[in-house]
């Protein structure tokens, strides 16, 4: 009888010890995290050819055709550079990351631009929570509807945005790869925001990405491009040491 | 020895147990839960649980037993039955991508839905219809951990005169309602044949000269509500972050020109000899397809009506 009890006595005490410890380590980190970080560098490939993109006819909105006359824009569902650089790739963790490197929310509020009726970017990153500005540098008025699954905790909205409007301010609560933003007004303008937890980098023209402020660990990266879909690698970043991390995807 | 083991083993699992309970899915646990869910309007109060008989006779047809839409006769509808679970509605007092107040859903049901096959629900009494409104709401989680939109205010109504009528047009002109609705209302804008609703299906921009009712209700009030909110679901956007108070209303003035109907609008720009604005730029493109893309208005079905 009297051992019963001390065996409860002692679940009870390592539970409370577990729940401690936990707590100390939660608040720890917050501020140890950020200091130690170090970058991961990469470079996206596309092999094969680059499919072919459409064309986009703006005639119905000639403010924004004349805008393209000497450079006719196409589709951005693979853009390829020079030296086969994939671009609008989002790079970021997908394991491994603490839970207070989890949570921190980028200060950066990105600005998601109508210009020529397309977006700019074609591909944004963001983390949950994480603001960001759609602005209307059109002289004609867009409506700005983003498309999360729905059902899911992102919840589809549809705003016009008349020319010379005041920016949208705005957030999206949860993780979600990725909600696709259209125009109803202009239907060939399409775009993705890439909401995502922890620090992420999106490939530029020739294909190259720069996550910044990874705390040292191993990770799975993931890659994510919207029409050739996720690919992901194992890497471990040291305190201080930049690592590095390239991707291929096989044009369909 | 063995039960003193055992009894630390117990231990352990219920520290476990406490700790994974909250993640834990129990869905009949979660199922009755839902149907503790409750409705607002007014003095009334609607109970989920009291409306389940009413929901499978009245609605399950076409919204489905699960509220996901797909009720037996949902294959036959254009527009589709609405999938509760989504919670995205079209008919709100509250910003795009909020939930809509009980009070907007209650409106919905007694009101039915225009141009679509949802008929009124008016027979049944209000106790009941609260009840049902509580019943669509357990559909889905949203309702548990959001709460509905902040209400978009709507101002008494101003006296109408020419002034408001033309600033109206103006505004219909500049907020560029023509790229659906067409330069004189007729659904027949630039972008009109390419717009489709959150399920990639087809969808017509409100024709003002063939129809005279919204599906969002038919009051000047409810004109306001629809364009300042927009109707979730739809490529209709929502104009309340641009459009002030006053500019709703002179254009409400306006789109009550364009309507069949006889009005004390229609009366002064009759008057004031009222010629759609042509957009300079883009105007011809929209000529050649129009005239025979008229949207043809479904019929009302009251076949599922109470009897
Ligand atoms: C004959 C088929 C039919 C029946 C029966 C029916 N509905 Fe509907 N309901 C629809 C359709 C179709 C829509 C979507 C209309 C649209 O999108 O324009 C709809 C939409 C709705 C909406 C969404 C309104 C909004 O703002 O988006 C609610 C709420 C609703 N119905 C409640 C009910 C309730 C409650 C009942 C039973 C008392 C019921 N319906 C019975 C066909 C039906
Ligand atoms: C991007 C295209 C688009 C634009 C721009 C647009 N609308 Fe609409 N509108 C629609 C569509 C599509 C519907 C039909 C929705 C449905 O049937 O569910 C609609 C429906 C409506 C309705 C009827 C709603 C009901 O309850 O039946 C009104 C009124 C309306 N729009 C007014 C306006 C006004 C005023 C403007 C400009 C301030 C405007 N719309 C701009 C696409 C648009």
């Amino acid at each position: 009888m009297k051992k019963q009890a001390w065996y409860q006595g002692l679940a009870i005490f390592s539970a409370a010890l577990t729940l401690i410890f936990v707590f100390v380590m939660s608040q720890r980190e917050v501020k140890a995290a950020p200091a130690s970080g170090a970058g991961i560098t990469g470079t996206i490939k596309l092999e094969g050819t680059a499919p072919h993109q459409r064309p986009i006819d703006m005639s119905k909105e000639p403010a924004c055709a004349a805008v393209h006359k000497a450079n006719p824009v196409t589709t951005e569902k693979v853009v390829a550079g020079s030296g086969g650089g994939l671009k609008n790739v989002v790079v970021y963790i997908s394991e491994g990351l603490s839970g207070s490197a989890e949570n921190e929310v980028a200060s950066s509020k990105p600005i998601w631009d109508q210009k020529g009726c397309q977006y700019i970017p074609h591909v944004m990153g963001l983390n949950p929570n994480q603001h960001f500005e759609v602005t209307n540098s059109d002289p004609t008025s867009h409506n700005i509807h983003p498309m999360p699954k729905p059902g899911g905790p992102n919840h589809e909205w549809n705003k016009s945005q008349p020319s010379g409007a005041p920016p949208i301010d705005n957030t999206w609560q949860a993780p979600e790869v990725a909600i696709h933003v259209k125009c109803n007004i202009h239907p060939w303008m399409s775009g993705y925001m890439v909401v995502v937890k922890g620090p992420y980098g999106v490939s530029d023209d020739s294909g190259s990405f720069k996550i910044e402020n990874v705390p040292p660990g191993s990770y799975t990266l993931t890659a994510w491009q919207e029409t050739l879909g996720t690919q992901t690698q194992k890497i471990t970043v040291a305190a201080g040491k930049p690592a590095t991390a390239d991707f291929t995807f096989k044009a369909k | 020895m063995r039960t003193q083991h055992l009894n630390f083993i117990a231990c352990a699992v219920a520290v476990l147990a406490v700790c994974s309970l909250s993640s834990a899915q129990v869905t009949k646990y979660q199922e009755d839960e839902n149907l503790g869910m409750e409705a607002h309007v007014g003095k009334l109060t609607g109970h989920a649980k009291d409306a389940a008989t009413n929901y499978r006779r009245y609605c399950a047809g076409c919204h489905g037993d699960l509220g996901d839409g797909e009720g037996e006769n949902a294959v036959w509808l254009d527009p589709k039955p609405r999938n509760f679970t989504l919670a995205t509605f079209k008919c709100r007092s509250t910003p795009s991508g909020s939930l809509p107040t009980d009070e907007d859903l209650y409106n919905t049901v007694g009101r039915g839905l225009e141009s679509s096959n949802m008929p009124s629900w008016n027979p049944l009494s209000d106790q009941a219809r609260a009840d049902l409104v509580a019943y669509v709401k357990h559909f889905s989680d949203r309702w548990k951990t959001e709460k509905s939109g902040a209400v978009i205010e709507i101002p008494p109504e101003p006296a109408v005169n020419a002034e408001r009528i033309k600033a109206g047009q103006a505004l219909f002109q500049k907020l560029e309602c023509w790229k659906c609705h067409g330069v004189e209302g007729r659904a027949n804008g630039p972008s009109a044949d390419t717009l489709t609703d959150d399920q990639n299906r087809p969808i017509k921009p409100f024709n003002f000269h063939d129809q005279t009712k919204f599906k969002c209700g038919a009051e000047d009030r409810d004109l306001y509500r629809i364009f300042m909110t927009g109707l979730d679901g739809t490529p209709m956007p929502s104009f309340s972050d641009n459009v002030k108070p006053d500019e709703a209303w002179d254009l409400v003035f306006y789109l009550r020109t364009l309507q069949p109907m006889h009005t004390q609008e229609k009366e002064i720009a009759k008057q004031l000899g009222l010629k759609p604005i042509n957009p300079n730029a883009p105007a011809p493109a929209a000529a050649p397809a129009a005239p025979n893309a008229a949207p043809t208005t479904q019929p009302q079905s009251n076949e599922n009506k109470p009897q």
